[in-house]
């Protein structure tokens, strides 16, 4: 009974921490409205996010259906272009506008999971090590040591050769083997932060680790995360055309931005919009992750406010 | 009159690794079997150089860190043989300041729950009482309540002690250990903060703890005052004796190196210490100052001096004051 008590009492207390941070969330949301660089970073997200959701619904083009006879259909602007296929077609004659809005379904989805992946068990893991210290931060940072050791691609199509290829698959082998970079990112944060004399003071009157890490901790080693997750968000998308390239990745007809790179790579110098259109959604993708990132993490310290 | 702290042989070694193939465990003695009493509404001013355990000795008391052996009696019970929930109540009674004002306060928290954590740790008072609490501690010393909504950033080094300060007052303590709590300041801010600490202690019946390397600041608000070199404490007394008649060597170097702002008397003799602290992983042998002591003797590179204490409440570790009695600190509560 009486640790079921104090079982919620701990909730209550974490709940103190974060129910600020909600009401502060309108605050952060109004201080990026100020920033006009990471406010066009997130119209842009917004739009591509839409776009990739939205349009495909009314937009009837099958992004699978080859014609044949419009292979190497150049953009509506160029010579030889149509309004039939306004950014022209591939080597099997596919409608590349539709490619690429069906395409960026598959590839938000799986840069986003898997980052998303990789950072909570980064992050955890990263924390518990820099925290505690000694034997268990051993043990994690070794078990960090053979994932880096080991060679990525060979780890994911290990794994995704047993599994076999699917969307599912390739968002878990992507973020597993992407922790490391986050763990160790925010242990060397969590080793200077927990030195510092407000996590002493805290421990002083003894405050639970739980609440300590949750409180001083995470808040102050978290900036550094938002940039690198907003950076590895790109690196997934390029992996998993890699991937996909090897066959590894999502099975073969389904459109990917990665894929598209992969294909139109071989025609590059005959029809340089193979390439170019999905580099740019790619490009495009990246900077608005990256504006807004940049933002969020200038209007979650206090210390940056009103700049 | 019954003591409020009573700290018996505490000592504190820290283990250092050797190296790989070495199966000898080797220690830094950074506090080596230091006793002192403090009663109600006293300050006890530690001084000593960088290095000599100072800090160890606050952060052993405050349960930080687990000593080596030793034990500490607050309010006549051992700190260190109590259960943990126990321990958890008992610890409401000493809180701490630090020294560095920009380390000591979390970034990204405002002043209000800054000041608040030790009632949620302690789970007291709900949320309006909480509020109350902290507006009141926040007038107490000297800042306003409409400073709750404000990040640390926004203050000045001395303002951020006096949050610390509230902070620490807010469950009530008997106890405050001061690290060095003005070290950082403007010598103008320095003085509002000792003036402050001194009306705390009168209003709020305080004892402290008070850890300085300012031989002025440490006159100026200790009632006794304990002189610390290379972990041990080589010289305790109330505050007048020890400054118009040091005994032990150190001190009387210690303080013939305080400037002194009087021209005339510039033909003062000054005793200055030659060489360095020696390093608490190996301390030298028989008294740990004779490496650097003026008035070594023979037997001080072999024994290590007593304790003896050669006035009334005057304790002093060293070989020159053979005659003086000899001092065994009482075993707490017997």
């Amino acid at each position: 009974m009486k640790s079921k008590d104090s079982k919620s009492k701990l909730i209550d207390d974490m709940f103190e921490d974060f129910l600020p941070n909600i009401h502060r969330a309108f605050e952060v949301l109004k201080d990026i409205l100020k920033r006009p660089s990471a406010m066009a970073g997130g119209i842009l997200l917004l739009l591509i996010l839409l776009t990739s959701v939205l349009f495909p619904l009314v937009f009837h083009i099958n992004p699978l259906d080859q014609d044949l006879m419009a292979r190497f259909s150049p953009p509506v602007w160029q010579d030889g272009g149509t309004w039939k296929h306004i950014l022209g077609t591939d080597n099997l004659g596919r409608d590349i506008l539709s490619r690429l809005l069906y395409g960026s379904r598959v590839s938000l989805l799986v840069g986003f999971s898997a980052v998303l992946v990789a950072s909570v068990a980064g992050i955890f893991l990263g924390l518990v090590s820099g925290y505690y210290g000694g034997k268990i931060d051993h043990f994690i940072m070794r078990i960090a040591d053979v994932f880096m050791a080991y060679p990525f691609m060979l780890l994911t199509i290990s794994v995704i050769a047993v599994l076999g290829p699917s969307i599912f698959n390739l968002i878990i082998v992507l973020g597993i083997s992407d922790w490391v970079t986050y763990a160790r990112t925010i242990r060397g944060s969590v080793l200077s932060i927990k030195t510092k004399e407000f996590v002493e003071a805290s421990r002083a009157i003894g405050t639970p680790d739980l609440i300590i890490i949750l409180r001083h901790v995470l808040p102050n080693v978290i900036s550094p995360l938002i940039v690198l997750a907003t950076l590895r968000v790109a690196n997934i998308i390029i992996w998993e055309s890699g991937l996909s390239f090897l066959g590894m990745g999502t099975p073969p007809p389904m459109p990917t931005w990665g894929r598209m790179l992969s294909e139109g790579r071989e025609y590059i110098t005959d029809a340089w919009w193979l390439v170019t259109i999905p580099g740019l959604a790619i490009m495009m993708t990246i900077l608005s992750i990256n504006l807004l990132g940049d933002g969020l993490r200038d209007a979650l310290d206090p210390r940056l406010k009103n700049l | 009159m019954s003591n409020l702290i009573e700290v018996y042989k505490l000592s504190k070694h820290f283990p250092v690794s050797a190296g790989l193939f070495s199966r000898k465990k080797k220690y830094v003695y950074a506090m080596d079997e230091i006793s002192f009493t403090l009663g109600e509404k006293e300050t006890l001013g530690l001084v000593g150089e960088s290095g000599c355990g100072k800090s160890t000795a606050s952060r052993t008391i405050l349960n930080l860190i687990t000593p080596t052996s030793g034990q500490v009696w607050f309010q006549g019970q051992n700190l260190f043989a109590l259960k943990p929930y126990e321990k958890r109540k008992l610890r409401q009674g000493i809180q701490i300041i630090f020294q560095d004002p920009f380390g000591s306060l979390n970034p990204r928290l405002t002043v209000k729950r800054i000041v608040e954590e030790p009632l949620l740790t302690h789970k007291i008072g709900d949320r309006a009482s909480r509020r109350q609490e902290v507006e009141k501690m926040l007038t107490k010393v000297g800042l306003l309540p409409e400073h709750m909504k404000r990040f640390p950033h926004e203050f000045s080094g001395g303002q951020r002690q006096r949050i610390m300060l509230a902070r620490a007052l807010i469950l009530k303590p008997k106890l405050i250990i001061a690290d060095e709590p003005v070290s950082a300041l403007d010598v103008s801010v320095q003085a509002q903060m000792l003036n402050l600490l001194k009306r705390l202690q009168e209003e709020m019946d305080l004892s402290y703890i008070f850890i300085s390397h300012d031989l002025g600041v440490i006159r100026h608000v200790s009632h006794k005052v304990a002189v610390m070199y290379l972990g041990e404490i080589v010289e305790i007394a109330p505050v007048d004796p020890l400054y118009n008649e040091p005994l032990h060597p150190y001190t009387i170097s210690l303080l013939s190196s305080v400037p002194v702002p009087d021209p005339k008397k510039k033909n003062r003799t000054r005793k200055i210490l030659q060489g360095d602290v020696p390093s608490p992983r190996n301390p030298p042998a028989g008294c740990r100052f004779h490496t650097r002591c003026p008035d070594c003797m023979d037997i001080c590179t072999r024994e290590k001096p007593d304790t003896r204490q050669v006035k009334k409440n005057h304790m002093v570790a060293c070989h020159l004051y053979q005659d003086g009695e000899l001092w065994v600190p009482p075993l707490p509560n017997q």
